[in-house]
C-alpha cells in the first residue's frame, strides 16, 4: 500500500494505482477526454492535470499516467490546475465546438467565452479510437500520421484497411463526433446551455472547497442569477 | 612495435601512447588543415590537397602512422573544428601555433615558402584583433585566449580520424585509471562531486542519473549518447564529434562502467554525415586497439558501442522520443514517469547523456573532481560550450566556465556588435529559450540564473541581436520553428503553439486588438504548464520572455500599429522625400511591383496600395530620399 496526500486528505491506495484512479475512487471528479478505463493511459488531452508537490516547487502532471508514490502531495483543484484546465477547454471549444462532450465540459468548468479564432475540427486527436482498435479489437487498423498540426488519424497509407472489421468501436468511443444536444450553432461557439455554476469559493481560496457536482447550492447562496438554460 | 595489436593492459596502453608520441616528435613541423564541416564548405579540402601536392613536389612523401610525413620532417594532417568557422578555412602550423585564417589554395605556395622554408609568418593571413594588430599564434587571438578550453582542448590540434593522435595527447588514460583504480560507485561519486550537469539542456545532475541506473536490478542496461542536436544555430555536439570523437567515446565507456552497462548507442542525426563518419572511424579504431569489446585492458569489463542514425526529427532529441525512435517506433515522447533509468530502451534501464556531457567525463577523471568543480559556479561544475551567432563580431564555438557573465561572452570573446550598432538582446537556449535584454548582460550563464530570468541554458545556442531586430518577429520565428517541430501528440503543445502563432501573426500584421497580449500570455503559460515533454514545457519561453522585457514593442505593434525596428512588413511604409529625390528613376526601375511612379528628373512617389514593402528602393536610392516608417 502507498500512502499519499490527496487534497489535504491522507489516503492509502494499492501500489500501482494512478492518481486519477485514486481520486475517482474517493469521489473527486477530474475531467478527461483521452482516458478510458479499458484502455492504456495516453496522457494526450492534458485535462486530467493535477498539481504535485508544494509550491513553488510544484508541477502539473497528468493524473491518468502518474502512479501515486509514498508521501506524494497532490492537489486536484488548485488555482493553477483550474486555470490551466479552463484554458485547455477554451482551446478545445475553439477547435471542436460540435462535440457535446466538450460543450458539457465547458459548462461544467465554467468556460463561457472563446477568445481564439473559431475552427470546426472534427477530431481532437485524443487517440481513444486508435487504442480501442488496437487494444480491445486487436485490429490495429488505424493509427496516427503526420506531425504537429498536420497530425491526423488514418489507415495505413490512407488505403482501405484490410484489418478493419467495421466493428464501429472507433465511432463508439469517440468523444468528438457525438452530435451537440442543440445542434450546431453558427455564430456562437459556446453553448453553455446547461452551465454548471462557477464555484465562488475559488475567488476566496486558492482551491475549490467542495466537490459537489454541480455546486448549485453554493451558487444560490452567493445570490447570483443562475444562467438561463435551454432545457425549459 | 606493432600498432594494430590490441591493448590488453594499462601498461600496453602507455607503451602504445608513447610510441605514437615519439612518432609525432619526428615530425618537426605539422600543418593542420581544419576539416570541420564549416571549413570544408569554405574549401579547406582543396587547401589540404594543395599542401600535399606542393610538399610532395619538394621531397619524397612518406607515410607514418597515418601522418603524411613529407620532406624535412614536415607533415600535413587534417584537424577537427577550431570553432572559428567564420574565418575559415583555417590552417594551424605546429609546434609554433601559427594560425592562418581564410586560406585559399592560391596562398599555399606562399605559406610553404615563407613559413615552412623561411621561418616567417605570412602577415596578410594572420588574424587581426580589434586594434588591427596581427596575432601570430592561436593563443594570442582574443577569441581563444579568453576561453577555458578543457573539453575542446584537442579540437583543432589533433587529427580526429587517428586514434594515435588522441593517445599521444593523453587519451584513454582516464579510462585506464577508472578500470584499474576505481569502482563504479567511485566513478559516479567523482562525477557527482564534480557537479557535472547534463549539457543537453535540462541540466540534470549526471551523477544522480548514473546512480539511479546503477541501482536498477534489471539487465542489460544501456548507455545512449544523444547526438541529435537540432537547435537552430547550435553545433557544439557536431563539432565535438567531428574534432574529438574519441573523447566522447571514452566518456561513454566510463559511463558504461559506472552504471554497469555493456552496450552503448550513439544516436546521431542524419544531417551530420561527417560526425557520423568520424565517430564510426573512432569506434572501429577503438575496437582494433582493444578499447572496445570484451575484457577491456584486462579488467574484465566488456563494452561495445554502435551508431544509430536518426530520421531528422527535432523532437527525437527529447529523451523518451529518442528511445521510441531507437526502438523503431514513431519518435514521439511519452509521459514520464517511469523514468528512463527504470524503463528505457527495450524496457531496460537506460542512461541518456548528451555528447558534451560525455566528453566532460574523461576531464573529470583526469583533473579530479574538486579541480573540475572549482572551474564552474557553485551549483554546476566545469565549462559550457556556447555557439555564439548573430550580430556579433566573432562567431563560433566558445567554451567558458559555467557562470561567467553574458557580457564576457558577447562583448569579450564575441567582440561586441558590428557596425557600431547597439546590442538589443541575447537569445539563449535555442528555440525554447528566451531573449534577455542588453541591461541583463551581467547575468551569470548558469542553469538557475538563466531560467529565473525566463530563458534557459539549453544546449548552448546564443544568438546576439542588435537594434534592427524586432522582438515580436523573433518570437514569431521561434514559435514557427516549434510549430513545425511539435510532434502533435499532446493537445496543449500542438494546439497551444498553433494558437500562439495565430496571435503573434495577428500582432505582426497589425490585426491584433488590445486584449490580445493578455490572451497570448495566458496561452503561453498554459502551454508551459500543461505540456507533456520538454519541448512544450518550454515553448512559451520565446513569447513570455519577449513580453517580459520588450512589452513596449508588443504594445507599439498592437496599439499604434507600428514596428519600431521596421521589420514587420505590414506595419511599415515607404515614402520618398520630394526634396531629396532627384528623379533618377533608379528605384522605379527596380521596384518589383511597379509601385513607384514619376517623371524623369521629377520627385517620385510610392503608391502604398501597390507597395510590397520589400525595401529594394531604400537600398537602391543613392540620395537617401527613401524613408522607412
Amino acid at each position: 500500500m502507498v500512502t499519499f496526500v490527496l487534497n489535504g486528505l491522507e489516503i492509502s491506495v494499492e501500489k500501482g494505482t494512478t492518481i486519477l484512479e485514486a481520486a475517482r475512487f474517493y469521489g473527486i471528479g477530474i475531467p478527461t477526454l483521452c482516458y478510458n478505463e479499458a484502455l492504456s493511459p495516453y496522457g494526450a488531452c492534458r485535462l486530467c492535470l493535477v498539481e504535485i508537490g508544494v509550491p513553488p516547487r510544484s508541477r502539473l502532471v497528468t493524473s491518468c499516467t502518474y502512479e501515486a508514490t509514498e508521501g506524494l502531495v497532490v492537489r486536484t483543484h488548485s488555482e493553477r490546475v483550474v486555470k490551466t484546465r479552463q484554458m485547455l477547454i477554451e482551446m478545445y471549444l475553439a477547435t471542436c465546438p460540435s462535440s457535446k462532450v466538450i460543450q458539457d465540459l465547458a459548462s461544467k468548468h465554467h468556460v463561457t467565452r472563446v477568445r481564439f479564432r473559431q475552427k470546426q475540427e472534427e477530431c481532437i486527436l485524443c487517440g481513444l479510437c486508435v487504442r480501442m482498435c488496437e487494444e480491445q479489437m486487436q485490429a490495429g487498423a488505424i493509427g496516427y500520421t503526420g506531425r504537429g498540426d498536420s497530425r491526423r488519424i488514418s489507415t495505413f497509407f490512407d488505403k482501405k484497411s484490410e484489418d478493419c472489421r467495421f466493428c464501429g468501436g472507433c465511432q463508439y468511443i469517440c468523444p468528438a463526433c457525438q452530435a451537440r444536444c442543440q445542434g450546431p450553432q453558427e455564430k456562437e461557439a459556446v453553448c453553455n446551455a446547461c452551465l454548471n455554476l462557477a464555484p465562488p469559493c475559488l475567488e476566496h481560496f486558492d482551491h475549490v472547497m467542495c466537490y459537489m457536482d454541480p455546486c448549485v447550492a453554493c451558487e444560490e447562496k452567493s445570490g447570483r442569477e443562475p444562467r438561463k438554460t435551454c432545457c425549459k | 612495435m606493432e600498432t594494430k595489436e590490441a591493448v590488453r593492459s594499462v601498461e600496453a596502453l602507455a607503451r602504445l601512447a608513447g610510441f605514437h608520441r615519439q612518432a609525432r616528435q619526428k615530425v618537426k613541423t605539422r600543418i593542420l588543415v581544419c576539416a570541420g564541416t564549416g571549413c570544408i564548405v569554405s574549401g579547406s579540402l582543396r587547401v589540404m590537397k594543395e599542401f600535399e601536392r606542393l610538399l610532395a613536389d619538394r621531397g619524397a612523401a612518406a607515410q607514418l602512422a597515418g601522418v603524411a610525413e613529407v620532406g624535412k620532417g614536415v607533415g600535413v594532417a587534417q584537424s577537427g573544428c577550431h570553432g572559428f568557422c567564420q574565418k575559415g578555412p583555417l590552417v594551424r602550423i605546429d609546434p609554433y601555433g601559427i594560425f592562418y585564417t581564410g586560406v585559399r589554395p592560391e596562398d599555399v605556395a606562399e605559406i610553404v615558402d615563407t613559413t615552412i622554408n623561411g621561418g616567417k609568418t605570412v602577415e596578410r593571413l594572420l588574424y587581426r584583433d580589434r586594434d588591427g594588430l596581427a596575432c601570430c599564434n592561436q593563443e594570442e587571438i582574443p577569441f581563444y585566449n579568453s576561453q577555458t578550453r578543457i573539453v575542446l582542448k584537442n579540437a583543432g590540434l589533433i587529427d580526429p580520424e587517428d586514434i594515435g593522435d588522441y593517445l599521444a595527447a593523453g587519451g584513454y588514460t582516464a579510462l585506464a585509471k577508472v578500470l584499474t583504480e576505481m569502482s563504479p560507485a567511485e566513478v559516479t561519486e567523482a562525477v557527482t562531486r564534480a557537479n557535472l550537469r547534463g549539457r543537453g539542456g535540462a541540466g540534470f545532475p549526471t551523477g544522480l542519473k548514473w546512480k539511479e541506473a546503477f541501482h536498477q536490478k534489471a539487465w542489460p542496461k544501456y548507455i545512449v549518447c544523444n547526438a541529435d542536436e537540432g537547435d537552430p544555430g547550435a553545433f557544439m555536439d557536431r563539432s565535438l564529434l567531428e574534432s574529438d570523437p574519441h573523447a566522447v567515446l571514452e566518456g561513454m565507456i566510463i559511463a558504461g562502467y559506472a552504471v554497469g552497462a555493456r552496450h552503448g548507442l550513439i544516436y546521431v542525426r542524419a544531417e551530420y554525415p561527417l560526425a557520423m563518419k568520424r565517430i564510426a572511424i573512432a569506434i572501429e579504431q577503438a575496437r582494433e586497439t582493444g578499447l572496445l569489446g570484451e575484457d577491456i585492458m584486462g579488467s574484465g569489463f566488456d563494452f561495445d558501442a554502435e551508431i544509430f542514425v536518426g530520421g531528422g526529427v527535432f523532437i527525437c532529441g527529447e529523451s523518451t522520443a529518442l528511445i521510441s525512435s531507437l526502438e523503431g517506433q514513431v519518435g514521439e515522447p511519452r509521459q514520464k514517469p517511469p523514468h528512463l533509468a527504470e524503463r528505457g530502451y527495450l524496457g531496460k534501464p537506460t542512461v541518456i547523456n548528451n555528447v558534451e556531457t560525455l566528453a566532460n567525463v574523461p576531464v573529470i577523471i583526469n583533473i579530479g573532481a574538486p579541480a573540475y568543480a572549482a572551474i564552474g559556479s557553485a551549483k554546476s561544475g566545469g565549462t559550457k560550450i556556447f555557439c555564439l551567432t548573430g550580430k556579433v563580431n566573432n562567431t563560433g564555438l566558445v567554451e567558458v566556465p559555467i557562470g561567467v557573465p553574458l557580457a564576457e561572452i558577447v562583448r569579450g570573446i564575441g567582440g561586441g556588435v558590428p557596425d557600431g550598432r547597439a546590442l538589443k538582446a541575447v537569445q539563449t537556449g535555442g528555440p525554447s529559450g528566451g531573449c534577455l535584454p542588453a541591461e541583463m548582460l551581467d547575468l551569470p550563464t548558469d542553469f538557475e540564473e538563466l531560467s529565473q530570468a525566463g530563458s534557459m541554458m539549453g544546449s548552448g545556442g546564443m544568438i546576439v541581436m542588435d537594434d534592427t531586430t524586432c522582438m515580436v518577429d523573433v518570437a514569431r520565428y521561434f514559435i514557427n520553428f516549434l510549430r513545425d517541430e511539435s510532434c502533435g501528440k499532446c493537445f496543449s503543445c500542438r494546439e497551444g503553439i498553433l494558437r500562439m502563432k495565430e496571435i503573434v501573426d495577428d500582432i505582426t500584421a497589425g490585426r491584433a486588438g488590445d486584449e490580445t497580449l493578455e490572451l497570448l500570455k495566458e496561452t503561453a503559460e498554459m502551454v508551459k504548464n500543461a505540456s507533456m515533454c520538454g519541448l512544450g514545457q518550454s515553448a512559451g519561453n520565446p513569447v513570455l520572455s519577449t513580453i517580459r522585457y520588450f512589452e513596449d514593442e508588443y504594445l507599439a505593434h498592437i496599439q499604434d500599429k507600428k514596428c519600431p525596428a521596421g521589420v514587420c512588413r505590414s506595419l511599415i511604409s515607404f515614402t520618398i522625400d520630394a526634396d531629396l529625390c532627384t528623379g533618377c528613376t533608379a528605384c522605379a526601375v527596380k521596384c518589383p511591383t511597379k509601385a513607384i511612379s514619376g517623371e524623369k528628373k521629377q520627385a517620385h512617389t510610392i503608391d502604398a496600395a501597390l507597395c510590397d514593402r520589400c525595401g529594394i528602393c531604400l537600398d537602391t536610392c543613392r540620395f537617401d530620399a527613401v524613408r522607412k516608417g
